[in-house]
């Protein structure tokens, strides 16, 4: 019975969600209040039966009812409860749920710190959030429905896919999705401007942070979700270039983009036209992103299997989605653009090349994620794009942020004076060189780690020299607003990150050996013993666990166990071990046995030692916080506080009078 | 030419300059690094001749699974409908891969036979590539039109 309560709770959310969606646009054009003011209960209402329904699937799967398809395919009695809990969005039909859901967390916390903007707006805002939520109620109810009953009932299920069994997999997905979904926001206020026909300042300052704070938690999820490919999949790369992967990235780099964009257009009223095409593309991307994951129609190592159903449902959302808002902006955007010229040598300048660079390196990963599409309707054969065009590719194009990057902030708005610049260019110069040159004795000539070294130096020095300037410039209380200081953690992320990423694919070292009871191999200076397997179970799995013995000049470094568990249905999974230092990880996976009938005898093997890869995730996290934190800035809130003031002192007056 | 409109000129020239520059940069990376997917029978008619790097797709054949017992290298046998060719490749295998499940490995030939680099099985136990399945489907198509060619010849 609760299951038809779930769907019937979507379907009741799916009314409310086009009340929300019809019934204030025709508010807002006739100017009528009352419909205006059916935006917020109806958004309210929505999230309740959102909510309602997904709380009814995690109680399916805590009780095991495995008359529900979707918990039948995605749990079995021995799934742990934590386990059980993260199958709820382990495959399509629940993820698909878990997006809505979040869609309506952001929709009823827009909807009550709104209060002090236009009603016309607002109304217009939720509109729009309204009619995403229908595209996706209309597609869970009509082709994904997780209620749906399994006849008869199995006495058990299948399993969780073997490889979401994870605390990676747990996290990962609601951290991605609050990340996409977080850019509808921005989506939203773009659309309810463009019909509106104005935008003003204060409502772009208003939109600020909510894109900072989605765009921190896309960061975040990227993050979780290299980590878990590190961990997890046992090939110890931590991003392959992978359709799935790139579906995350191509957001997230337009967020880039759009962070700045709007900071632009708040600080200073320019590129308001851009900006408003930025948060477009930030969201179609989004959904692009949430479908290729899931539509199979690429291959992709973390592809699942598919219903044809969905992917022309899909193709036809996003169609509507990303044709009929650029259709409007192409009708709209002229009468919404304008703001102030700056000269060429000033920070809009620099921060336009900025985004310049990062929307050409989203178009660049989606010409090269699509192309396999693109080569099948030109009919051209089946064709895939390597991974090093990515890494041709994407380095040029970053590099010269990289080098604009410590400019950046010394730069005024409008224009500036270049003495400023040429003391940064020659302090942060000889700081990355003198840092080349010292890196070069310790990692024998290679010439990327080099430059990995010679750029974070550049980076971080220019910010150094920033917090100085303020330091010396600014009285106290004032020098590092929560804004500045988003901003520098972010910037000195990019630091922590490109160092990272170059010192650990530079000085990798991969060894895939052949192994017998007592034997050792040397990787990158720690020589490793394999000393056997023995079997060991968990919850829901039987494992053979390796024992691998690390050693380095003649003193112990780490024991280690890596595994390969086979779970209810014969599933196979191998768990690296991984023994984490800041300076390095060593990681050791286990093959397969030589002769499958003696697993006691030799085994295969892959041995890694990775240099400095946990900057990577550290600059990753850095960039993350720089998100969160400057949405914190009290900036952003100032006004509505100083005109909730105002609404106060207004009755006053009159009463006295 | 007045300073405005000069202005103008060097900001349009130097973002065709930089449009020109970029276009080159990717259409030279996309030539690189393109890499066709071919299925066996494909292969043994010669399609994939002109590529020194491609993918091979197919099914493992069963019983064709043979590992060195001094090394890590393993043999293996990629079928299709109307193809077989034996696979070489060093290194550790996927978890998922085993006989009678698609597989595609990327790599190139040596003589008669493919040295892989790389090779792919599914996250998915039912799952198969979308672009595999076209590919052996298509093969398969061909397939049938050369026997139906080959039927008809007779009878001419």
């Amino acid at each position: 019975m609760t299951p038809e309560l779930g769907q019937l709770a979507l379907i009741l959310a799916l009314l409310l969600a086009l009340a929300q969606s019809v019934l204030p646009l025709i508010g807002a054009w006739r100017g009528n209040n009352a419909l205006m003011a059916v935006a917020r209960p109806a958004a309210a209402g929505q999230a309740v039966f959102v909510g309602l329904a997904f709380f009814i699937l995690v109680w399916a799967f805590l009780h095991f009812d495995f008359s529900v398809q979707y918990v039948a395919d995605n749990s079995n009695l021995q799934l742990p409860w934590y386990y059980r809990i993260a199958a709820v969005w382990g495959a399509h039909e629940g993820s698909m749920l878990l997006w809505v859901l979040i869609l309506n967390v952001w929709t009823v916390a827009l909807a009550l710190f709104s209060k002090s903007l236009p009603d016309v707006f607002v109304s217009r805002v939720l509109a729009v959030l309204g009619i995403i939520s229908v595209g996706f109620l209309c597609f869970i109810l009509f082709t994904s429905n997780p209620f749906g009953r399994l006849l008869p009932m199995p006495p058990d299920g299948a399993d969780l896919n073997p490889i979401l069994q994870d605390p990676g997999m747990t996290f990962h997905p609601p951290v991605l999705y609050m990340g996409y979904v977080g850019f509808s926001v921005a989506f939203a206020f773009s659309i309810a401007a463009l019909l509106g026909g104005s935008m003003e300042q204060s409502w772009v300052r208003w939109a600020r942070p909510w894109t900072n704070a989605a765009w921190g938690f896309l960061s975040c999820g990227i993050v979780a979700g290299s980590w878990w490919a590190y961990s997890e999949l046992g090939w110890g790369g931590w991003w392959f270039w992978d359709p799935v992967e790139n579906a995350s990235f191509m957001p997230w780099l337009v967020g880039v983009a759009l962070i700045h964009a709007q900071a632009v257009t708040e600080k200073r009223g320019s590129l308001r036209a851009w900006t408003i095409l930025l948060s477009l593309f930030a969201f179609s991307l989004s959904l692009l992103g949430t479908f290729l994951v899931r539509s199979g129609i690429l291959t992709s190592v973390h592809a699942f299997a598919s219903d044809p159903r969905r992917g022309t449902y899909i193709l036809c959302f996003l169609a509507l989605v990303v044709g009929g808002s650029l259709l409007l902006y192409a009708l709209r955007a002229p009468k919404v653009a304008g703001g102030k010229a700056f000269a060429l040598i000033s920070r809009e300048s620099a921060i336009l090349v900025g985004n310049l660079m990062f929307t050409v390196a989203a178009a660049m990963v989606l010409l090269g994620t699509l192309f396999p599409l693109l080569g099948d309707a030109l009919d051209i054969g089946k064709v895939s794009v390597g991974p090093p065009y990515f890494g041709l590719l994407f380095p040029l194009l970053m590099l010269p942020v990289m080098l604009l990057l410590p400019f950046g902030p010394f730069l005024r708005w409008g224009k500036s004076d270049t003495s400023v610049l040429s003391q940064v260019l020659t302090r942060a110069g000889i700081a990355a060189a003198a840092c080349a040159v010292i890196a070069a004795f310790f990692v024998h000539g290679q010439l990327k780690s080099i430059a990995g070294v010679a750029c974070a130096a550049w980076v971080a020095v220019g910010i150094v020299l920033y917090m100085a300037k303020r330091w010396r410039e600014m009285p106290r209380g004032r020098r590092y607003p929560a804004e500045m200081a988003g901003m520098l953690l972010a910037h000195f992320g990019v630091a922590l990150f490109v160092i990272g990423v170059l010192l650990s694919e530079s000085l990798s070292v991969t060894r895939d050996v052949r192994l017998s009871p007592g034997q050792t191999a040397t990787v990158g200076g720690y020589e490793f013993r394999f000393d056997g397997v023995t079997q060991t179970t968990g919850p829901n799995w039987v494992a053979e666990q390796g024992v691998v013995t690390v050693m380095r000049n003649g003193s112990l470094v780490a024991d280690m166990h890596p595994q390969k568990r086979t779970y209810s249905h014969e599933q196979v999974q191998t768990t690296s071990a991984v023994d984490p230092g800041i300076t390095r990880d060593l990681y050791v996976a286990l093959g397969e046995p030589m002769d499958p009938n003696h697993v006691e005898g030799a085994w295969a093997l892959r041995l890694y030692t990775k240099p400095f890869i946990r900057w990577i995730w550290g600059g990753g996290l850095f960039m993350m916080l720089g998100g969160f934190v400057s949405a914190a800035d009290r900036r952003f809130r100032v006004k509505r506080e100083t005109e909730a003031a105002q609404t106060i002192l207004t009755p006053v007056r009159e009463s006295q009078a | 030419m007045n300073p405005t409109r000069k202005r103008r000129l060097t900001i349009i020239l130097s973002i065709l300059g930089a449009a020109i520059v970029a276009s080159a940069l990717v259409v030279y990376a996309l030539q690189q690094n393109m890499n066709y997917l071919f299925t066996p029978s494909q292969v043994q008619d010669g399609d994939a001749t002109r590529y020194k790097n491609f993918r091979l797709g197919g099914m493992v054949k069963a019983g064709s699974i043979q590992r060195s017992n001094d090394s890590l290298k393993v043999t293996f046998t990629v079928v299709d409908a109307g193809g077989v060719m034996p696979v070489e490749y060093t290194g550790i295998l996927p978890d998922l891969f085993r006989e009678n499940q698609s597989v595609i490995a990327t790599g190139h030939m040596d003589g008669a036979r493919f040295v892989a680099t790389e090779v792919l099985a599914k996250h998915d136990e039912t799952y198969m590539p979308k672009e595999l399945k076209d590919a052996m489907a298509k093969a398969h198509q061909g397939k049938h039109i050369d026997e139906s060619a080959a039927q008809d010849k007779p009878q001419l």
